[in-house]
């Protein structure tokens, strides 16, 4: 270390340090002065522009909010528009004394509380001069009141605005959903910027699935100002971009024949195009006009709804979960024929139970007295449930479920909409991690008969039935049909899965067996026969929502009051020979397949078809 | 005064050594200091709305930072330079700390958490760099040799990396140049930093694409064409410009301004007070603040020139050019003329942790100014 300091050359070290330092402060002093030289520029060359600017004559930028795309049924008939509608709005920056301002305008336009909150609610969200409504939907009478007072309002305007409106809200609210404002928890997940200018944004529904599309781009609008904040001229102009129209597959005509064809039962039906997997109709009854949402909807309003024993708000076709009763019968068949368990000859003795060897327990049939020697075809047309405790027992839970599995059931559909449910597909897996417990072969019994554990929505009954169909094709559901917009848009195609056919012959088997559930003697849906030009294949079912005791021979669930009462459940698909659609509707408390929903289903096909209703025939 | 004349009268007795000498500190730097304070709660006052407490919150924390800066004048320069290594290596496993364990603030993993205390280990890196890159090339006479570059160089470019990964781009942009600066005042050879600027400049590109985030591509953009974002990043330099030039020559007068106090310009307590300022107080009052600044730096620069030791030269030196970007580098992004990058100006924005380090910062200066050895008597 020494020796190394006395070659150390201090007063050279120093020189060299000094140059260095020089060189340093030079530089400094140059970049000094460019920041002199700026300035200058900013503050005495050009500093009459910029008081210009900052004083009376303010350059502010206005975001001219994009149109809202529309969204039309497959016929072209409009779902959801944009009406242009006068809101009252207040620019925050230009009012110096708000609360006070809203008092004054309170004298001459009605405010409420419930606007007053809300107004302060999005001041809090929003920039200073950006502006906000304090009242929408103003009267003609209440624009031209304002108007005459509006010089003692500085920074107070009416503005038309584009309001979101559904035209046939009531029989579409649960699929195409609806705009509203936008709120703080969705101001965390939107990039702000996009949405100046844009009050709403897509709640649920396909407004929100889509919202990407629909939205469009913001564009601006430069101006000049003066000391109130009157806009003096425009300066400069970016046009906004329309969001894209949508195009669904859904036919308001049949949704609406659909929704009506419950009369006064609630539930849902699903109707779809087996083929492609187009959403036809997608009903949950009843239904709730969804327009007071886009402005935001009364405290009081909101909660009648929430309240009603009805539950209109209840997405059922796509969130109720329903034990699917029989209507899995012909899944059932199936997998006992392509498992190799059973021939379509195969027959049981029915006697009106079965019992598990070594056990007490008698599972009952629907019918008392039983439905004596059942085959395969008599089984699906008398819907018997001997029949299907013995194959499931013989199945076994284990190969059941793990065919059933491809179907969908247990599984969402994959359908383009949020919050859809997936249901249960009951399983030995299935129990001991839901509910943590060993399977119970008596399940396995029940399980037959599409009771126990197992739930499906009603979509995603349509959609297994559209396999049927399809003789083994699973196409994902879908809504959107096409985009119409500046630019091409091409939407991913649903995804098709073909499920493993072992004999086309026991699918045909099957579906024969559903034809004459519906056109056979003694069929469970033969009622709604009268009048087809074609086959239809269909199978009926029921599912308890009060589990009927065993012991009690004479329980009969339609002396219960109605809210107990079973649900009634029917798929089908039509013709069965060459199907265009597949349907599955269920009914709240309706009490039989046969009489109940069966009958919903046929008017779905009147209206679709064009046939000459049931009702109307002589 | 030479240090000899500054200990002796002319008779050649010893002067009484003064208060201020006793403790440590250097007045022309503690005046330059004050003159800030006053001119951060002339322009707190105005940007935060007349708000007392803001000015009282901000004299706790200068006080803070200046105990900080009592603390530091203490230590003799001999004693940082002999610890420089180990410290460094301190501070190196405080940033990887902070990159596995740290809080996230404001989308950065940038803070430590100790349990009583949050800090910033990046701040801290502030001052091991510099020393660190000091006491290498002072291990050898100077100019360093190449070798000694390139290990200097990796010692630079270690915590910067760790420090943009954060990601805080300002900091990492500190800690490079004080580094640099410790090479540059070295002797680092001309051709070496024309390469080294060369290197650079090939290696933009690459850092464009691959290193910057989409946030911080977009500032840079912005700044060359602030009119193509008006509502998002380019409102911040919109606003600022129009504060600044419609400030005029001697400014709207303080609380005046109206971009300022009709909440126009964002950030106008932290990093766009220059902004207010400039709206207020005009061009000739930014002069002045500017020529504030300068006359500190040129003290800085005095300090350096006069340190016993080739350590205290380059540390203080290295010290004094990073205030200088500091100032540089927020000015300019408040004028336009630089990205948006969030540096505080100097003792002048609210808060900051940054603060802390600078005043420390002063305190080294303070201490290598004040620890000087007597040589001889002619």
């Amino acid at each position: 270390m020494r020796t190394r300091i006395t070659f150390r050359d201090i007063a050279q070290e120093k020189r060299l340090f000094t140059g260095r330092v020089v060189v340093a402060a030079v530089v400094m002093l140059l970049l000094t002065l460019a920041l002199v030289a700026r300035l200058a520029w900013l503050q005495i060359i050009n500093a009459d522009h910029f008081a210009t600017l900052s004083h009376n004559n303010r350059i502010s930028v206005v975001p001219l909010p994009p149109t809202r795309g529309i969204i039309y049924d497959r016929n072209g008939v409009i779902l959801a528009q944009n009406l242009p509608s006068y809101s009252l709005e207040i620019v925050p920056e230009r009012t110096p004394n708000l609360q006070q301002t809203i008092d004054e305008l309170a004298e001459i336009i009605r405010i409420g509380e419930h606007d007053r909150e809300r107004f302060f609610q999005e001041r809090a969200l929003r920039r200073r001069f950006e502006s906000i409504p304090i009242r929408t939907r103003l009267t003609e009478e209440e624009a031209a009141r304002f108007a005459v007072h509006s010089h003692r309002f500085p920074g107070v305007e009416i503005e038309a605005r584009l309001i979101r409106h559904y035209p046939h809200g009531m029989s579409t609210a649960h699929v195409v959903g609806y705009v509203g404002r936008i709120n703080a928890l969705d101001m965390e997940r939107i990039d702000r910027s996009a949405y100046t200018g844009t009050n709403h944004i897509g709640k649920i529904g396909l407004e929100r699935q889509y919202e990407d599309l629909l939205l469009g781009r913001v564009g601006f609008q430069q101006v000049e100002t003066n000391a109130l904040g009157r806009v003096l001229r425009v300066l400069d102009r970016t046009p906004p971009y329309p969001g894209n129209d949508l195009i669904l597959h859904l036919d308001i005509g049949l949704q609406q024949a659909a929704m009506a064809a419950f009369g006064e039962e609630r539930g849902a039906a699903v109707v779809l195009d087996p083929h492609t997997g187009a959403v036809l109709a997608m009903a949950s009854v009843p239904g709730y006009d969804p327009n007071p949402f886009v402005q935001g909807i009364g405290r009081a309003a909101y909660s009648a709804l929430l309240e009603s024993p009805e539950r209109p708000l209840n997405d059922r076709a796509l969130r109720g979960l329903y034990a699917p009763g029989s209507t899995v019968k012909p899944f059932i068949a199936l997998a006992g024929l392509e498992l190799g368990e059973i021939t379509p000859q195969w027959t049981v003795f029915s006697r009106g139970w079965f019992q598990l060897p070594g056990d007490e327990r008698r599972y009952r049939d629907w019918r008392r007295r039983g439905h004596g020697l059942t085959d395969l075809n008599k089984s699906l047309v008398e819907s018997v449930d001997t029949y299907y405790y013995e194959l499931a027992h013989r199945l076994g839970i284990d190969r059941l479920s793990s065919y059933l599995a491809p179907f969908g059931f247990g599984q969402r559909t994959g359908i383009d909409i949020p919050n859809e449910l997936g249901g249960v597909l009951p399983s030995r897996e299935w129990k001991r991690g839901a509910r943590g417990m060993a399977w119970f072969p008596g399940e396995t019994v029940i399980t037959g008969i599409g009771q126990g554990f197992w739930l499906t929505t009603p979509l995603q009954l349509a959609s297994t039935t559209a396999i049927l169909a399809n003789r083994g094709e699973r196409i994902e559901p879908r809504l959107l049909r096409e985009v119409v917009g500046s630019e091409p848009i091409t939407l991913e195609p649903p995804q098709r899965e073909s499920l493993r056919v072992v004999r086309r012959s026991n699918w045909d088997a099957v579906i024969e067996g559903m034809v004459n559930s519906v056109h056979g003697q003694g069929g469970t849906a033969r009622r709604i026969a009268p009048g087809l030009p074609w086959q239809v294949a269909g199978k009926t079912g029921t599912a308890q929502v009060v589990g009927a005791p065993q012991d009690d021979d004479d329980f009969d669930s339609s002396t219960l009051p109605k809210h107990l009462h079973n649900h009634a459940l029917f798929i089908a698909f039509a013709p069965a020979h060459a199907p265009e659609i597949a349907v599955a509707v269920v009914v709240e408390h309706g009490g039989s397949g046969g009489r109940v929903a069966a009958p919903i289903a046929r008017r779905i096909l009147d209206h679709y078809f064009d046939l000459t209703p049931l009702e109307e025939r002589p | 005064m030479s240090l000899y004349a500054s200990r002796f009268n002319s008779d050649g007795l010893a002067r009484r050594p003064g208060l201020l000498r006793l403790i440590h500190l250097d007045l022309p730097l503690l005046l330059g200091i004050a003159v800030l304070a006053v001119v951060s709660m002339v322009a707190l006052y105005s940007a935060g709305g007349q708000d007392g407490d803001l000015l009282v919150r901000q004299g706790i924390r200068l006080a803070i930072a200046f105990g900080f800066l009592l603390v530091a004048a203490q230590i003799p320069p001999e004693v940082l330079r002999r610890h420089a290594p180990w410290l460094f290596l301190v501070g190196l496993g405080l940033l990887l700390a902070v990159m596995v364990l740290g809080e996230i603030g404001k989308g950065a993993r940038r803070w430590l958490d100790l349990g009583f205390v949050r800090f910033q280990p990046s701040e801290l890196m502030k001052l091991l760099l510099p020393m660190m890159v000091a006491w290498l090339v002072t291990q050898r006479p100077l100019p360093p040799n190449l070798w000694r570059i390139g290990l200097g160089l990796i010692l630079i470019v270690v915590p910067t990396a760790l420090v943009a990964r954060q990601p805080d781009l300002g900091t990492a942009l500190l800690l490079f140049c004080s580094g640099l600066f410790v090479l540059f005042l070295a002797g680092m050879r001309w051709w070496m930093i024309t390469s080294l600027l060369a290197a650079a400049a090939a290696a933009a590109p690459v850092a464009w694409t691959f290193f910057l985030h989409d946030y911080q591509r977009q500032r840079i953009l912005t700044m060359f064409n602030p009119e193509s974002d008006r509502l998002g990043a380019g409102y911040h330099i919109i606003q600022s410009k129009i504060a600044v030039g419609s400030g005029g020559l001697y400014g709207k007068g303080w609380l005046n301004g109206t971009q300022s106090q009709l909440e126009f310009l964002p950030e106008r307590s932290t990093d766009f007070i220059f902004a207010v300022l400039a709206e207020e107080f005009g061009f000739a009052g930014m002069l002045a603040l500017l020529v504030l600044y300068l006359l500190i730096v040129a003290r800085g620069l005095y300090i350096a020139m006069n340190a016993q030791t080739t350590f205290g030269c380059l540390l203080a030196g290295s010290l004094t050019l990073t205030f200088f970007i500091y100032v540089l580098v927020n000015v300019g992004m408040v004028i336009g003329l630089l990205p948006v990058v969030g540096l505080p100006l100097p003792l002048v924005s609210y808060g900051g942790t940054s603060m802390v380090t600078m005043m420390a910062a002063f305190g080294i200066l303070m201490s290598i100014h004040t620890h000087r050895k007597l040589l001889e008597p002619h």
